[in-house]
Formats: structure tokens, C-alpha cells, sequence
């Protein structure tokens, strides 16, 4: 948020090392509680809160991905695989146990977590693009496996519905009360985020994407570290993909394809690689993008297109748009949202004086 | 400067090198060497170009793995142990060829310096409550200890990527030290540094070695630097030990002064 350091003087280490160590930032913390906890729920209707709802689900996917491959340097190109073995984790639990959400929704994680580090065991001997080819064929194998097993995946149509979360009694069946605590869910997911990249193992995984063998030198298993990554990363895949389940109401292979693990590396690449604030931005921005798409043709492209051709021109500008925007960002921006961002706050943060 | 002596009877060796080889296809690196570093010295490795010293602190600090011989550090074998292992035991290094973490804070690569000296494991990190907190305030005090003995308190904020190249090099000691290594390995620590720069680094070797009593082993072309600052001297040349000793005695040795001047290298 916007940072003035001056007339702030930390007399302890303590105190210099809270999350949000400026009055400053703590204000903005403030007001971004104020206003997705407060405003948005009173202000906003049904509809936006459903798509906000899908934007909170996104941030805790985006942030997974952002530990593994933003801050561990490791590129997974199967992010949703993991989504989808928490998703059908929790379904089965569900369906099969009876067991209540609090339960499913670790359990989910935990699941999605050990496949991951299983799938991380390559890394140990394989580096960048072959790692992604890896990751890209456990994304085949878990989607073959789900599917081809009746016991997992429910039976002929792969998946398996369920009902609303239910928390300690209480139905969240309003998309309010869904949206009220998906959205905590995302601030939770981000603050632990914060808490980890700051603390002794974030370092470590940014230490060994900047250098690995002077990661390991300076006496980090650099092994064990990248499977902490993609274990974590797998986790809160595993958590998004359990959302999404109570989220639609289904667990179906379908919403955890190879498309998906791509729009969750756009988001981190178009929000910005190793950072939280990107990874929210980017959650934000590729799960509003359709819709913006969608609004935009309906009013601007209905001027000159006919209805039926508007109708299949904006499933491809999804497409179309996407690659183009990941293109310029990893070309004109490759630092993301987020750079853009620091850019313009550091722009503000001297003002009125330029420099 | 030093009144650490080496010429008295018996020798309380930190780390002892024997018969240790290495070969790279037909290249063969080091051959048979061995040697010992007396506890609490400054030991300097020299020799031309491609003589393999980096390649004997590469094997020492686990980077390569010899291809035979042993290498005893207080009395633990090395050979065969991963280089974070190694790490564990109390050894830090620098590199011939800077190996900063550019992504981040010079104080983030000094607090990651204390890596094995921390504890915090994933869901303690995550929380950052009670003991995780606990530890990063305590481990941050010793890193501001080092950033104060080297002299880059304005420095702290600044990822390592912006730093000057002398200043790079001070970070990388710093990073090393903040291990509380008991064994610290320099490789060329003043290599392409200025002469001021190079004062400053001397200094500061001279003082870790005196006030933390950390035994240095220490790679340098810088001849007056070496003869200086060292306690005991070993060549190298072609990858054989051609000399071994006080600065004096391998000062005057012909073999040395042979090997430096076939590589036309001496530098008065
Ligand atoms: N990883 C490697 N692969 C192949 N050859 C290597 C490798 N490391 C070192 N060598 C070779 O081993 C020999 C010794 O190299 P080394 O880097 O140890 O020399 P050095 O004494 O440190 O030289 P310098 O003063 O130039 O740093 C050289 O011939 C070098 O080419
Ligand atoms: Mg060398």
C-alpha cells in the first residue's frame, strides 16, 4: 500500500519485524477490511458477491502457485491436478463419511499436499522447463486416474455432488454468508502467506531459486526445501480445489483441467512472480477478465456483430486476449501487477518532489 | 600482527586433507594432496591459474566430491556428506565468483547466512507466533551484529543486486559469518577489488580471525596480502602441493618461485 517511512523510527527489532510495521500500511490493511468485510457484503448484490467469492477462491490458488513457482523458482504447469485431488478428497469425505467441512477442507489440503510432494520428487535431478514437462504429466496422470476410477470419482460422469458448507450448525447457504467466508479464508491464506515467505522457510525457497547451489552451500537441503514448496504449493491447491467443490456444489474433473493450471500461472505472472499483493491482483484480474470481455463485447461489439456471432467471438477473446496480455507481461513487465504497482506508489511516496 | 605461532612441537589440526584427488575427464584437478590447518590460523592456499584451489575448498565445503582420500574436520569425515551438511558442521565459505541471493535484503542474506542456526519449521514459519518470532528477533540481533562489524548499516535495506562489486564481496563475508562458522573459506576475497577495498577486506579478515578466533583458509593471488596476513602457506601448481609451510620458508622455496615464474605470475 502507499508507504511514508519518515518520522517512524523502530526502537526494537521486534517491533520492525510486524507484518504491517507502518501506521501507514496498517491503515491500509484497515481499509481493505473495511471494505471486503464490511462494505462489499452491505453494498454489493448477489451476483458480485458470487464473483467475488470466485476471486477469493482464485487468490488462495494463486498464492499456492506463487510459493512454488514465484518463490521456489520451480514451474509446475499442474496446479489444478492438485485442486482436484482436494476436490475429490473432500466430495468422497463428504458423500461417503459424512464428515463435516471443517474437517474436509484440511483434509483436502493434506491430500493434495502429499500427491505434491511426490510429484516434487523429480525435482531433486530436474530443473525448469523439463520440471514443468514433469508436473504437465502428473496433470494427465491425476486427471486419467480421477477419471478412470469409479471409487474416486463417483461413476460414469466423473463427479460427485454435494451440498452447501455447513459450519458448526450453521448453513452457509446465502451467497453472503459463502462469500463473507470465503473471503476470510483468502485473508487467512494471505497472512500465512506473509508469515512464511518473511520467516525462515520463505527465505530458504528464495534463496534456492536465486541460487541453488549457494542455497545449499550456505547449509540448506535444497531437496528437501523444494519438496516443502511443492508440498505447501499442493496444499493450498488442495484447499482451493475443496472451495471450489462447495463452491458449485459438485466435484467434476472438468473444472481442474490443463486450462486451469494455465490461468493460474497467468495470474501469477500477470499479477506479479513472488509476490502476495500480485497474486491477489492476479486472482482479481484473470477471474474478472471474461466477464469485462463478455461486458464489453455485449455493449461495444453488439454495434456491429449479430448476436450469434457476438455469442462464439467472445469464448475465443477470452483466449485471445489471455495470451496476448501473458505475452506483454512477460515481455514490457515481467515483475507484473505488482511492479506496476511499486512503480506507482514509489511515484507517490516522494511526491510532490521527483525524486 | 599474529603471534598465532606454528612452529611448536605438536599440531592441534582443524581440518586435515589427506591424499585427497580429483579429476575432471582428463583433466586431473588435484592430485594427491594433503595438508592440515592448525585451529585458529589463517592458511592460505596459492598457486597459478588453474592450479586447483578452488577445486580442493570446492571439495572440502561439498561442492565436489573427492575422488578419493579423506578430509577430517574435527575429527568428522567430510567426504561423502552433502555441502549443507557441512554447513551444519560449522563451515562457511565464499565464492571466487560472487553468489549472492540478488532477490533479496543484504540483511535477508545475512539472516539466511544463520540458516542452520534456526530452527522454525513450516507450520510454527506460517503462524509466526511465540517461538518462530522468538527466534527471528534473536537470530536478527546477531545478523545487525555483523552488518555493524562490516560497516554497511545503510546497506541493510538494499537488495545485493544494486551493490557495488567491493560491496558484494563484504556482503558474501557477511553472509559467511553469519553462521558463526568455526572454519571459514575465502576464495579470492579481493579479487578485482581496489586498493582501498582490499585494505578494508584484510582488516577484516585479520579481525574475525582475531576477535571471533575463526580459523580461515584463505585463497589469494595478492602475494604481499598473502605473505603478510598468513600463519602457513600451501602451493599449488598443476594441481600438486610443490610447497608447504611459514610465509618465509615458502618464500625462499625454488620450486615456488619456478612454478610462479613459469607462469610468468609473480607479482613482487
Ligand atoms: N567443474 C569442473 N569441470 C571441469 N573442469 C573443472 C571443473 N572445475 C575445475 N576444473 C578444472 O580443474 C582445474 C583447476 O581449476 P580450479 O578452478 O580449481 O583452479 P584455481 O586454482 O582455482 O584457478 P584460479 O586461480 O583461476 O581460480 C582447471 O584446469 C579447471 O579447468
Ligand atoms: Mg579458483
Amino acid at each position: 500500500m502507499f508507504y511514508r517511512e519518515s518520522g517512524e523510527y523502530k526502537t526494537d527489532y521486534k517491533r520492525d519485524m510486524t507484518l504491517y510495521a507502518l501506521p501507514i500500511s496498517r491503515f491500509s490493511v484497515g481499509l481493505m477490511v473495511l471494505l471486503f468485510f464490511v462494505a462489499a457484503p452491505l453494498l454489493l448484490g448477489e451476483y458480485q458477491l458470487t464473483l467475488l467469492s470466485l476471486v477469493a477462491i482464485a487468490v488462495v490458488g494463486a498464492l499456492g502457485l506463487n510459493i512454488l513457482v514465484g518463490y521456489a523458482g520451480q514451474l509446475s504447469i499442474g496446479h489444478a491436478a492438485f485442486m482436484s485431488v482436494g476436490a475429490y478428497t473432500a466430495a468422497n469425505l463428504v458423500t461417503k463419511l459424512d464428515m463435516p467441512f471443517l474437517l474436509t477442507l484440511p483434509a483436502g489440503g493434506l491430500m493434495a499436499a502429499a500427491i505434491g510432494l511426490v510429484v516434487g520428487i523429480p525435482s531433486l535431478r530436474i530443473k525448469g522447463i523439463y520440471l514443468a514437462i514433469a508436473t504437465l504429466a502428473a496433470q494427465f496422470i491425476i486427471e486419467w486416474i480421477i477419471n478412470h476410477s469409479p471409487s474416486i470419482s463417483g461413476g460414469v460422469q466423473a463427479s460427485i455432488e454435494i451440498d452447501r458448507p455447513t459450519i458448526l450448525g450453521w448453513k452457509l447457504d446465502q451467497a453472503v454468508e459463502l462469500y463473507m467466508f470465503l473471503v476470510t479464508i483468502a485473508a487467512i491464506a494471505i497472512v500465512c502467506t506473509q508469515n512464511l515467505i518473511r520467516s525462515r522457510i520463505g527465505r530458504a525457497f528464495i534463496a534456492i531459486r536465486d541460487q541453488d547451489i549457494a542455497a545449499e552451500i550456505i547449509g540448506i537441503s535444497v531437496f528437501k526445501y523444494k519438496l516443502y514448496a511443492f508440498g505447501i504449493s499442493s496444499f493450498y491447491a488442495g484447499v482451493t480445489g475443496v472451495l471450489y467443490t462447495y463452491y458449485l456444489g459438485i466435484a467434476s474433473y472438468e473444472q481442474f483441467t490443463l486450462v486451469v493450471s494455465i490461468d493460474y500461472l497467468a495470474m501469477i505472472i500477470i499479477g506479479g512472480l513472488g509476490s502476495i499483493l500480485g497474486s491477489v491482483l492476479g486472482a482479481f484480474f484473470i477471474t474478472l477478465l471474461p466477464i469485462g470481455i463478455r461486458l464489453f463485447m455485449e455493449n461495444v461489439g453488439s454495434l456491429f456483430l449479430e448476436p450469434e456471432a457476438l455469442a462464439s467471438i467472445i469464448s475465443q477473446m477470452r483466449l485471445i486476449v489471455f495470451g496476448s496480455l501473458i505475452i506483454i507481461f512477460l515481455i514490457m513487465e515481467p515483475e507484473g501487477l505488482n511492479r506496476l504497482w511499486i512503480n506507482i506508489r514509489n511515484y507517490f511516496r516522494v511526491w510532490p518532489f521527483s525524486y | 600482527m599474529l603471534d598465532v605461532s606454528n612452529g611448536g612441537g605438536e599440531s592441534d589440526a582443524i581440518l586435515s586433507v589427506r591424499s585427497v584427488a580429483k579429476s575432471f575427464g582428463g583433466v586431473q584437478a588435484v592430485k594427491e594432496v594433503s595438508l592440515d590447518v592448525e585451529r585458529g590460523s589463517i592458511f592460505s592456499i596459492i598457486g597459478p591459474n588453474g592450479a586447483g584451489k578452488t577445486s580442493l575448498v570446492n571439495m572440502i565445503s561439498g561442492f565436489y566430491k573427492a575422488d578419493q582420500g579423506s578430509i577430517t574436520f574435527d575429527g568428522t569425515e567430510l567426504i561423502g556428506k552433502r555441502p549443507s551438511q557441512i554447513a551444519e558442521q560449522g563451515i562457511a565459505r565464499t565464492f571466487q565468483n560472487i553468489a549472492l541471493f540478488h532477490g533479496l535484503t543484504v540483511l535477508d542474506n545475512l539472516m539466511l547466512g544463520r540458516h542452520v542456526r534456526m530452527k522454525s519449521g513450516i507450520l510454527s514459519s506460517i503462524l509466526y507466533w511465540g517461538a518462530a518470532q522468538k527466534e527471528e528477533v534473536e537470530h536478527r540481533k546477531r545478523a545487525e551484529e555483523i552488518i555493524d562489524f562490516l560497516r554497511i548499516t545503510d546497506l541493510r535495506r538494499m537488495t545485493t543486486g544494486e551493490l557495488a562489486y567491493g560491496l558484494q564481496k563484504r556482503v558474501e563475508l557477511g553472509r559467511a559469518l553469519a553462521l558463526d562458522p568455526t572454519l571459514l573459506l575465502l576464495d579470492e576475497p579481493m579479487a578485482g577489488m581496489n586498493q582501498e577495498e582490499k585494505e578494508d577486506m584484510v582488516r577484516y579478515v585479520l579481525d574475525v580471525n582475531a576477535e571471533f578466533g575463526t580459523t580461515i583458509v584463505l585463497i589469494e593471488h595478492d602475494m604481499g596480502v598473502v605473505m603478510d596476513i598468513s600463519d602457513h602457506i600451501v602451493v599449488l601448481d598443476q594441481g600438486e602441493k610443490i610447497a608447504d609451510g611459514t610465509p618465509d620458508v615458502v618464500k625462499a622455496d625454488p620450486a615456488v618461485i619456478r612454478a610462479y615464474l613459469g607462469a610468468s605470475h609473480l607479482q613482487d
